[in-house]
């Protein structure tokens, strides 16, 4: 594996002191080797956030070692500022200046030469299609637009390290798919990308390498297709009927039980009771078949599959994304976070 | 953006070629300026307000007391000649105090943190460009109402006098610039800033002898007036506008004493280097 362009070491991060404390790390342990495509998965409220904001320079962890393009972000931060572009999740805009404006500024603050910077900025106004509105004001950007923009400003100074907060969370299809485009042409020109994201199909469609960060831990890492390779066995849903009682999904849950082959069988309340499971290898399923025919039992459905991230997910933290999703909707405190954000 | 030309090289560069710390300064200090100046072309309301709001006072105040008794004021001066030199001060104060609104919007919408991801030289230079913006501000504004104020029949400060119009202005809105940054990082949120400021604005307005002279107050209102900062930069503009300019003039006679006119500017220095050095560690610790 590359050398690691980031690392982080037992990070921790508290927010708030006494009771009111929250530790959104708990000694994560993060490397994402250089050149590679990186995600960082995990429910909102997981840490990604503050992970990326440490590495931007922006928060201090409250212990630990962050190391980016061989600096050690707390003695030199300027010197990883210089080499990293971040990419927030709420952009924020000055409203009054025109999106080439907000570049030619951005690109002071990075001390540009002035010919470097224009001609930069008419470059990465072809590469992200912003020629027809670079200069209107930015007030009137739509969604993408703004992200589009964003992501310019990321790019402005070429860092070899891009960080990006959940750069697609609420873009239409067509600019999502632009987005991953420019982020794998830029990790095969030699760019680090490390981004964030709670889309299981976005990370996996997209990233080379990926960690699972739930409550501020890194619980699993590696590269998508070694993670679902490692879990083995099929994924098998099997409605007996289109919706099943209760009584009848957990009659033929313990028959399913019983078969050799078959390691799991979880009953999916929110699916109308249909069955999940994880068999052996495609032997199994016929097996299953005859079983359910014997027991005159219908089949409705049986779909098969390999393992996905979501199994890779939940064979981690014991949840789906989804539920874990849920779980933290009605938890979050919007005072707080925008008391995490201000300085 | 699906035409994405792909002959473009987008991977990793070199750092631009490192160059002296006051270059780099410079460059982000001017950007970040150029900042705020756009703003002010694109909602000039704040600039056109700021005038014309003093103007009023001047016209309006001025009439108002036109027909004060002789002898009110000291060496049988006019109303409008008293009141001319209150209204530049104060509007330069105004101003100045209202400095630290656009930094608190820059924390609460997160623009701060685009600019404090960006390796900027020194973060100073983010107050220093809110201090050069508002100085220049505050001088238009004021040179707008010492013309009306002279178009008015009120005098002009020449020569001599000028300069020192200037540079009084200019320690004051140093200093109160200063407070105003101190407490765009020290308030949690724009609605309480804007509090302190609409608090603070009329009654140091009041308490000082922008509209009426120490000697027509109740004892303890002079003290107060001759307490406070606004008084100090009043006083030797008052002066200059009089025309007996010098520095070592007595400018103000305070309960406590007589101030010349290098005293009064003497207060104002300290005042501003005090306050800065009382910000500093708030400043480099929001900043850091």
């Amino acid at each position: 594996m590359a050398e690691p362009v980031i690392e982080l070491t037992a990070v921790s991060k508290r927010y708030g002191k006494g009771d009111k404390a929250v530790d959104a790390l708990q000694g994560l342990d993060l490397a994402v080797p250089a050149g590679s495509l990186f995600g960082l998965l995990g429910p909102n409220g997981a840490g990604k956030t503050t992970t990326l904001r440490i590495l931007a320079t922006l928060l201090a962890p409250s212990s630990g070692q962050v190391r980016v393009a061989g600096l050690d972000a707390l003695q030199d931060p300027r010197g990883v500022r210089q080499r990293l572009g971040y990419v927030a999740q709420e952009v924020a805009l000055d409203k009054i200046l025109s999106g080439r404006e907000l570049l030619q500024l951005q690109g002071d603050l990075y001390h540009l030469p002035r010919a470097d910077r224009d001609a930069r900025i008419a470059e990465l106004i072809v590469l992200l299609g912003m020629g027809d509105w670079i200069d209107r004001r930015s007030g009137t950007y739509s969604g993408g637009m703004r992200r589009r923009l964003d992501l310019a400003s990321g790019l402005l100074h070429r860092p070899r390290v891009l960080v990006l907060d959940e750069p697609t969370v609420g873009l239409d299809i067509e600019s999502r798919a632009a987005i991953w485009q420019v982020l794998q042409q830029l990790r095969d020109q030699g760019t680090t990308v490390l981004l964030s994201s709670h889309y299981l199909e976005e990370v996996d469609a997209l990233a080379d390498q990926l960690a699972i960060i739930e409550g501020g831990r890194v619980i699993a890492a590696g590269p998508p297709s070694e993670l679902k390779a490692a879990l083995g066995g099929d994924r098998v849903t099997l409605r007996v009927r289109e919706f099943s009682d209760e009584p009848e999904a957990l009659r033929v849950q313990q028959l399913l039980q019983a078969c050799p082959g078959v390691r799991q069988v979880v009953v999916n309340r929110a699916q109308g009771y249909s069955l999940n499971l994880v068999v052996e290898h495609d032997g199994v399923v016929e097996q299953l078949r005859r079983q359910l025919a014997e027991a005159q039992l219908p089949v409705f459905a049986l779909a098969q599959s390999r393992p996905s991230l979501d199994d890779v997910y939940l064979q981690a933290t014991g949840r789906t994304l989804m539920d874990a999703e849920l779980a933290v909707a009605g938890s979050r405190d919007a005072k707080a976070e925008r008391k995490q954000s201000m300085r | 953006m699906t035409s994405a030309a792909p002959s473009l090289f987008n991977g990793p560069a070199e750092l631009p070629a490192p160059r002296s710390a006051t270059a780099e300064v410079l460059q982000e200090t001017l950007a970040l300026t150029r900042r705020l100046f756009l703003q002010l072309a694109r909602r000039p309301s704040t600039l056109v307000a700021g005038v014309l709001q003093p103007l009023i006072w001047l016209v309006l105040f001025g009439a108002l007391f036109a027909n004060a008794p002789e002898g009110l004021l000291p060496d049988g001066m006019s109303y409008g000649r008293f009141l001319g030199a209150g209204v530049i001060v104060f509007t330069a104060f105004s101003a100045a105090l209202n400095a630290g609104l656009p930094v608190m919007f820059d924390r609460e919408f997160g623009f701060l943190n685009r600019l404090l991801v960006a390796p900027l030289r020194s973060r100073s230079s983010i107050v220093l460009a809110s201090v050069l913006y508002i100085t220049a501000l505050s001088l238009v504004q004021s040179l707008a109402i010492m013309a009306t104020a002279w178009a008015l029949g009120y005098g002009w400060p020449g020569g001599a006098g000028l300069l020192l119009v200037l540079v009084t202005l200019l320690l004051l809105v140093f200093a109160v610039t200063g407070l105003s940054l101190g407490l765009a990082f020290a308030l949690p949120g724009h609605i309480e800033l804007i509090a302190v400021i609409f608090v603070a604005n009329l009654p140091l307005l009041f308490a000082s002898t922008a509209l009426a002279p120490i000697s027509f107050m109740p004892a303890w209102l002079g003290w107060l007036a001759a307490l406070n900062p606004l008084t100090f930069a009043i006083e030797p503009i008052r002066a200059a506008y009089a025309g007996q300019f010098s520095l070592s003039a007595v400018v103000l006679e305070a309960p406590y004493g007589q101030l010349s006119a290098a005293a009064c500017l003497g207060v104002l220095a300290v005042l501003a280097l005090g306050l800065f050095l009382l910000i500093r560690p708030l400043l480099d610790r929001k900043l850091a």
